[in-house]
C-alpha cells in the first residue's frame, strides 16, 4: 500500500490551508505556492499514471482499515487518467489566472483554487460512494466561492441558483446513498458490487430506485439534459479561468456515471435492466441537439460556449449511454478532449472579453482588440476542435463515437442527431468568430464618430498595449492547444489506452478482490470471555464509526 | 412508529419541494432546509428502525440497531448545515445588490441587473 495514492489528494488540502493561513496577504507568495504545489500534483500524478497504466489496481486504505469498514481509495487506470487531466488542466488555468489578474480580483482565490482541485481528485479516486459525496461537497463548496470570485451582481445571482441547484442535488445523491445502504447494507463500491448481483429481481424496486436517482444526480453534474438547466448561466457569469477550471466538474458527473454503471450496476446485471440502456441515449440526444442549438442562438460569446459544454456533454453521453467497451472507450477519448477544448474556448473568450471593454462578451461588431491575430487563430483552432471539424481531436472522438453506435439499435438516431447538430455547431461558431474578429475592422470605421464605449478604447491604447497583452494567458491557451493538438497526434497510442481502460472497467473482478481482500486493520467481535473482550469492543466500535470519522476529516481540511 | 417516520419524511419532502418550486430565495432556501430534515431522518431510518438498542455491539446486547446511519446523518447535518449558511450569504449578497429575488434567470431582472450596473 503505497502512500502517493492520497496524495493528490492530501497535497492540495494542506496546500489551501497553508495559503489561507501563511501567506493570507503575500498574493506573490500565493501564486508562487499554488503553482509550485500544481506542479507537484501533476509530478504525482504521472507517477500514479504510469503506475497504473500496466493495469495494476493500486488502493489506499485510510486509517489503515480493512474494506468495506473503511475507506478506501482506489487507483487504476480510469482514476488516475482523470487525476492526470485534472492537474494538467489545473496548471494552464491557474497560469491564466495569474497571467489575467483574475485571482487578485477577491479573496482567497488560491486557497479555492486548492481545495477545488482536492474535492476534485477525491471523487476521482475514492471507492466509497459516500465519501463520493464528501469529496463532491468539498469540489462543490469552494467552487461555489470561486464562482462568485470577485463579486459582482450578476455573478452573485447566477451564483445563487448554481448553489440552490447543487444543494437540490445533494439532497437527491443523500436520498440515494440512504435508499443504498438501506437495501445492501454497505456503500463501499466493491462490497456494493457484490451485493447488488445477490439482490433477487421480484425484491429489485429499492435498488433500482437508488440507481435511477444517482444518475439523476451524476446527470445534474454533469449537465445532461433535462438537468442541464443551472449550466448556461453558472458558467456564462464565473470568472473566465473558472469556468474553465469547471471544464473538469462537469467530467465528475461523467466519470462517476462511468465508475457506478460499470463496476455496481454492469450492463449485464439483471435488475438494473431497462433503465439506463433505455433512456439514458435519448436524453443524451437531446442534451447534443439543445446544447448546439444553444450555440447558434446565444447573444454572448460566454453563453455559446456553455451551450458548447451542454452540447459536448450529451455527444459524451450518447458514447457512455452505449455501454459498450468501444462505447467507453470512445467516450474516455472524447473526455479528454472536450475537458481541453472547453477550457482552452474559455479562457480565450475571458480574453477577449476583457479586451473588448464595456463590449464584453456580447456577440456584436465592436473595435478590433490588440493582439487580436492570435486570439483569432486560437479561437479558430478550438472552435474547429469543439465543433469536430477535422483535423483535430474532437472529428476523431467524433468519429470513434458514430463507430461505436454503429451496433446500437438506435444507430439511425445517434448517428442523424450527431451529424446534424455538428453542422449547426459550426454554423454558430463561425458566426461568432466572424462577428468578434472579422467584422471588427467594419467597426472601426463604422464607429469612429461614435463617443463612449470605443472612445477610452482609443485612450488608452498607445500606451497600454504592450502591457495590456500579457503573455502568461497566451502561454495557457496555447499549451492547452497544444495538448489537443497531441490528443490528435497521439491519438493511435491514445486510443489503445483508452480501449485497455475501458476493457479493465468491464472485468472488474481484480478491482473488487484488491479493495476487498487487501488486509488491514479489522473489526472483530467473538464476545463473550473475560476483560479481553473490551479491547475488542472499543476495535470494533471504532471501525464502524471510522467510516463517516474518515469522510468527515476529509472534508473538513 | 414506521408509518410516522415514514409520512414525516413524505410531508417534509413534499413541503421542502412545494417550497422549492416557488423560484424565490426565501421559500426555496427554507425549501432545501426541509428536504435536508427529510434526508437525514430517511438516512436515519435506511439502517433500519430499532426502539432502545445499543448502536454497538455488547456482551449484554441481544439486539442492537445499526451505528453507521447515524455516523452518515451526522455527516450530512454537518455539510448540509455549512451549505445552508453558503447560500443564505449568497442569496442575500445578490438580493442586496439586485433588489431582485428570483432564483431562475428571468430575462426581464437580468436585464434590470444589466441597466443598473451600466448605470454605476
Amino acid at each position: 500500500m503505497s502512500h502517493w495514492t492520497v496524495a493528490p489528494v492530501v497535497l492540495p488540502a494542506m496546500l489551501a490551508a497553508f495559503i489561507l493561513l501563511a501567506t493570507r496577504f503575500h498574493a506573490p507568495m500565493q501564486r508562487v505556492f499554488s503553482v509550485a504545489g500544481t506542479v507537484a500534483l501533476i509530478a504525482i500524478a504521472v507517477g500514479l499514471f504510469v503506475q497504473a497504466s500496466g493495469g495494476d489496481v493500486s488502493i489506499y486504505q485510510l486509517g489503515d482499515w480493512q474494506a468495506p469498514f473503511g475507506i478506501v481509495l482506489v487507483a487504476d487506470r480510469l482514476s488516475t487518467m482523470m487525476v492526470l487531466l485534472t492537474a494538467v488542466l489545473a496548471f494552464f488555468v491557474l497560469l491564466h489566472a495569474i497571467g489575467t489578474g483574475w485571482d487578485t480580483r477577491g479573496r482567497h482565490f488560491h486557497a479555492l483554487f486548492q481545495f477545488q482541485l482536492m474535492g476534485i481528485m477525491g471523487a476521482f479516486l475514492t471507492g466509497d460512494v459516500f465519501n463520493l459525496f464528501v469529496f463532491f461537497e468539498v469540489l462543490l463548496i469552494a467552487s461555489y466561492g470561486l464562482m462568485i470570485h470577485s463579486g459582482g451582481t450578476q455573478r452573485t445571482h447566477a451564483g445563487t441558483q448554481y448553489v440552490l441547484y447543487n444543494l437540490l442535488g445533494s439532497t437527491l445523491f443523500l436520498f440515494a446513498l440512504g435508499l443504498i445502504y438501506a437495501e445492501t447494507g454497505t456503500l463501499n463500491m466493491a462490497d456494493l458490487a457484490q451485493r447488488v448481483q445477490a439482490i433477487v429481481p421480484s425484491q429489485s424496486s429499492g435498488i433500482r430506485t437508488a440507481a435511477v436517482l444517482l444518475v439523476i444526480v451524476f446527470a445534474i453534474k454533469a449537465g445532461i439534459a433535462p438537468v442541464h438547466f443551472w449550466l448556461p448561466a453558472s458558467y456564462a457569469n464565473a470568472p473566465g479561468p473558472v469556468a474553465a477550471l469547471f471544464a473538469i466538474m462537469t467530467k465528475v458527473g461523467a466519470y462517476a456515471i462511468i465508475r457506478i454503471y460499470t463496476l455496481v450496476f454492469g450492463p449485464d446485471l439483471g435488475v438494473a435492466q431497462g433503465l439506463l440502456d433505455t433512456w439514458l441515449m435519448p436524453l443524451a440526444l437531446i442534451g447534443l441537439a439543445v446544447g448546439m442549438i444553444g450555440v447558434l442562438g446565444a447573444v454572448r460569446l460566454d453563453r455559446m460556449v456553455a451551450f458548447a459544454v451542454i452540447g459536448s456533454m450529451g455527444m459524451l453521453t450518447v458514447a457512455m449511454s452505449l455501454f459498450t467497451e468501444t462505447g467507453i472507450a470512445a467516450a474516455l477519448y472524447y473526455v479528454v478532449h472536450s475537458t481541453l477544448a472547453t477550457a482552452a474556448l474559455f479562457l480565450i473568450v475571458d480574453l477577449v472579453a476583457e479586451h473588448r471593454g464595456r463590449t464584453g462578451a456580447e456577440l456584436r461588431r465592436a473595435r478590433p482588440i490588440p493582439g487580436a491575430n492570435i486570439l483569432a487563430a486560437f479561437f479558430f483552432a478550438s472552435a474547429i476542435a469543439m465543433t469536430g471539424l477535422p483535423p483535430l481531436s474532437g472529428f476523431l472522438g467524433k468519429l470513434l463515437i458514430l463507430d461505436a453506435a454503429f451496433d446500437s439499435p438506435q444507430v439511425v438516431w445517434a448517428w442523424a442527431v450527431i451529424l446534424s447538430t455538428s453542422l449547426v455547431a459550426v454554423v454558430g461558431f463561425s458566426r461568432a468568430g466572424s462577428t468578434v474578429f472579422w467584422k471588427a475592422r467594419e467597426a472601426a470605421e463604422d464607429l469612429e464618430d461614435d463617443p463612449g464605449t470605443e472612445m477610452d478604447n482609443v485612450d488608452s491604447k498607445p500606451e497600454a498595449h504592450p502591457e495590456r497583452q500579457p503573455v502568461l494567458p497566451l502561454v495557457a491557451i496555447g499549451g492547452l492547444i497544444a495538448l489537443i493538438v497531441a490528443h490528435t497526434v497521439l491519438a493511435g497510442p491514445i486510443n489503445r489506452f483508452m480501449a485497455a481502460t475501458s476493457a479493465q472497467l468491464f472485468a472488474p473482478e481484480p478491482y473488487i478482490t484488491t479493495v476487498l481482500e487487501t488486509e488491514g486493520k479489522k473489526i472483530s467481535y467473538d464476545g463473550g470471555h473475560g476483560s479481553d473482550d473490551h479491547g475488542t469492543e472499543a476495535a470494533g466500535e471504532h471501525g464502524s464509526e471510522m467510516t463517516p470519522g474518515a469522510e468527515e476529516e476529509a472534508g473538513g481540511h | 412508529m414506521e408509518l410516522l417516520v415514514a409520512s414525516g419524511i413524505g410531508v417534509l419532502t413534499a413541503a421542502g419541494i412545494y417550497l422549492v418550486l416557488r423560484l424565490r430565495t426565501f421559500p426555496v432556501i427554507i425549501g432545501t432546509a426541509m428536504l435536508t430534515y427529510a434526508v437525514n431522518v430517511f438516512l436515519f431510518a435506511s439502517g433500519r428502525l430499532t426502539v432502545s438498542a445499543p448502536p454497538i455491539l455488547m456482551d449484554e446486547a441481544t439486539r442492537y440497531t445499526d451505528p453507521l446511519p447515524q455516523a452518515l446523518v451526522l455527516t450530512a447535518i454537518v455539510i448540509s448545515f455549512g451549505m445552508t449558511a453558503v447560500v443564505v450569504v449568497i442569496a442575500l449578497g445578490a438580493y442586496l445588490g439586485s433588489d431582485d429575488d428570483h432564483v431562475d434567470e428571468q430575462g426581464g431582472a437580468l436585464d434590470a441587473v444589466r441597466k443598473l450596473e451600466k448605470a454605476e
